[in-house]
């Protein structure tokens, strides 16, 4: 803040701006904070709307762990997660470095045809998938699972904006140093890249990992269920286990945090270019 | 090493011809400036020598090998870029190690070789390095390294020095010709500094509009200008043109008729080159062959000499006097040179008379 805008109006401006961070705040941690108190509330403590559990537990982690369920389920969202966001960090910016770097016929027709497909929403294209998935014999397997978001347009158009920042001189040093075109993206272009891949798997692990609609209605049998949708087979099932549901829930952020904290630095770093003129 | 040789070679974008059929042979180990304007031609010329760019016409050999068709790789060229495009993710090591990425050689004797382009370079105690942890001009040294490493039958440089500041500029122009000294290596060279091309090359090539205008040393450049472009683009400062008649075959310019001694009769307007460490401010009552009188308008004070801008009628023109006693600003002055110092051009072609 520059020092002319200090005094009373401000400091009044600044406040303001505190209450709308702080309320912003509250309002998206909230209902996390309630969501770990729960899992360590037993039974009859649910509905005990405390912040701070009574008598706290870990039983509910003991029984969500012990059943094998949950671990299946847990392994089936993060086998899932990662093959669907390897094979999007790969193909994306396989594709996105294609249309950044080169030139070719109809090359601006593909783009737009790519974006377009991004104004059209995940419950509009869930028909034809099932569709497409029943006749292919896809349906309760995982790659029905997982086969509309092995490549995404989002994914595509992010790669290509980052790959038009990497300059031409980079890619044709390598041309003359005798890489094919193939090394050139693999060994050059993709390195300069990391902070886009790391936001793109980011991105697409977490919506992977928490895709809801999708993995239930193509998956019948509860060995392929993945975490979301078993975990909201336990609130039909039986009389709802606010506890259990919300213990599970605590342990599906787990991978969340991990995958932020892993990546994030190669986010934040934002794109350095050093070995361009300084 | 080999030489180049190029025969009527011509690029388009679309229906816009950017180089027009220009021939041009550069002898194994020669030192060629290729030097111009921007969008003279000059660095598509160099990237169609490279295979970057693909040729509309006309034919390139690289030795005795015809490499129209022949991707970059294949051309045994090493090439070096104004962005230096040293990859950020690599050591300055494995940069260097990079120009030897189809070679056969085996683990240990490409780290020679590194090491070998390393201490020529000095850069040898910096290999593990990132290149973020350099400064510009030893960037520039690793983008040098990485195309030295291969032993390429030529080097091409685009425009090498431009985001260097002065001083790093002439330091590296000086270790860029050592290098091509101890090499003995075939170097294409582009820039849009005269500077460079002036103390650097064994040969000149000006261009302009796609075309090359003149070739030579870069003394008969400077002695022998072919035209008033390649006149004022070699030398610095630049030369001044001033327009003059021609009436019984002397010149109607300054105090008295200049008598020229020309091949063919000069047409009756002509351009008069004179640089400006040619064109002394005149003491009094001193007398030259050509004698201008004027206004000083600037005084430019540069340890060695001084230069004096003055006006004469509306042209500023700029002349050299002695470092001590310069003459004021403001005051009347007279400039002359020697009629041997003078270049005369046909006003109407601006070629050489």
């Amino acid at each position: 803040m520059s020092a002319a805008a200090v005094g009373p109006r401000a400091g009044f401006g600044r406040a303001v701006a505190w209450v709308l961070l702080l309320a912003g705040g509250l309002a998206m941690i909230l209902p996390l904070v309630f969501m770990f108190s729960t899992s360590l509330k037993d039974a009859s403590e649910v509905y005990d709307l405390r912040l701070l559990p009574a008598h706290p537990t870990l039983d509910n982690y003991v029984t969500v762990l012990s059943d094998g369920r949950f671990l299946r389920w847990f392994a089936n969202s993060m086998g899932v997660a990662v093959v669907v966001t390897l094979s999007n960090v790969f193909f994306d910016s396989l594709v996105g470095y294609t249309l950044a770097k080169f030139e070719f016929r109809g090359r601006y027709i593909v783009f737009l045809a790519i974006l377009s497909t991004l104004m059209i929403p995940t419950e509009m294209l869930v028909i034809p998938w099932y569709v497409m998935a029943r006749n292919f014999g896809w349906l309760d397997t995982y790659w029905g699972i997982m086969f509309p978001g092995m490549m995404t347009a989002f994914g595509t158009f992010l790669m290509k904006q980052f790959f038009e920042t990497v300059p031409n001189d980079f890619l044709e040093a390598a041309r003359v140093d005798g890489l094919n075109e193939f090394a050139i993206f693999w060994r050059i272009a993709l390195p300069l890249v990391t902070p886009a891949l790391s936001a793109l798997a980011i991105f697409t692990f977490l919506s992977n990992w928490t895709a809801f609609i999708w993995p239930l209605i193509v998956t019948t049998s509860k060995e392929l269920y993945t975490l979301p949708v078993g975990l909201s087979s336990f609130a039909v099932e039986q009389q709802i286990q606010w506890e259990l549901i919300m213990t599970g829930a605590a342990l599906a952020t787990l991978p969340t945090l991990l995958v932020f904290l892993v990546l994030q630095r190669y986010i934040v770093r934002g794109v350095v270019l050093a070995g361009l003129k300084g | 090493m080999a030489g180049i040789a190029i025969q009527d070679l011509v690029k388009r974008y679309g229906a816009t011809q950017v180089v027009h059929g220009i021939d041009l042979t550069v002898q194994d180990g020669e030192f060629v400036v290729f030097v111009g304007p921007s969008g003279c031609g000059k660095s598509t010329t160099l990237r169609m020598i490279a295979g970057l760019e693909d040729i509309d016409g006309g034919e390139i050999r690289i030795g005795d090998r015809v490499v129209n068709r022949l991707e970059p790789k294949d051309r045994n060229i090493a090439m070096v870029f104004q962005n230096y495009a040293i990859y950020p993710h690599m050591s300055v090591g494995e940069n260097i190690a990079f120009g030897l990425y189809t070679s056969k050689l085996d683990k240990v004797a490409k780290r020679a070789k590194v090491e070998e382009v390393g201490r020529i370079l000095g850069l040898d105690a910096l290999l593990e390095r990132r290149p973020s942890a350099l400064s510009g001009g030893q960037r520039q040294r690793v983008a040098i390294g990485r195309a030295m490493v291969r032993d390429p039958a030529a080097f091409l440089f685009d425009e090498p020095l431009s985001n260097l500041d002065a001083q790093l500029r002439a330091q590296m122009r000086l270790e860029i010709k050592r290098l091509h000294q101890r090499l003995g290596a075939t170097i294409v060279y582009v820039t849009h500094d005269q500077v460079e091309a002036m103390t650097m090359a064994d040969r000149i090539v000006v261009m302009r509009d796609g075309r090359i205008l003149q070739v030579g040393s870069p003394m008969d450049l400077y002695e022998n200008p072919a035209d008033v472009f390649t006149a004022r683009f070699i030398g610095s400062p630049t030369m001044n043109i001033l327009p003059a008649g021609v009436s019984g075959g002397a010149l109607t310019l300054g105090e008295r008729p200049v008598r020229l001694a020309l091949a063919e009769p000069a047409p009756p307007r002509i351009l008069v080159g004179v640089r400006p460490q040619e064109l002394r401010v005149l003491g009094e009552g001193e007398q030259a062959d050509l004698a201008l009188a004027g206004i000083v308008a600037v005084v430019e004070p540069l340890g060695p000499e001084t230069f004096v801008h003055v006006e004469i009628g509306d042209q500023l023109v700029l002349a050299s006097a002695a470092a001590k006693n310069p003459p004021r600003v403001g005051g009347a002055v007279r400039i002359g040179a020697d009629v041997a110092a003078l270049k005369f051009f046909d006003a109407a072609t601006e070629r050489a008379l």
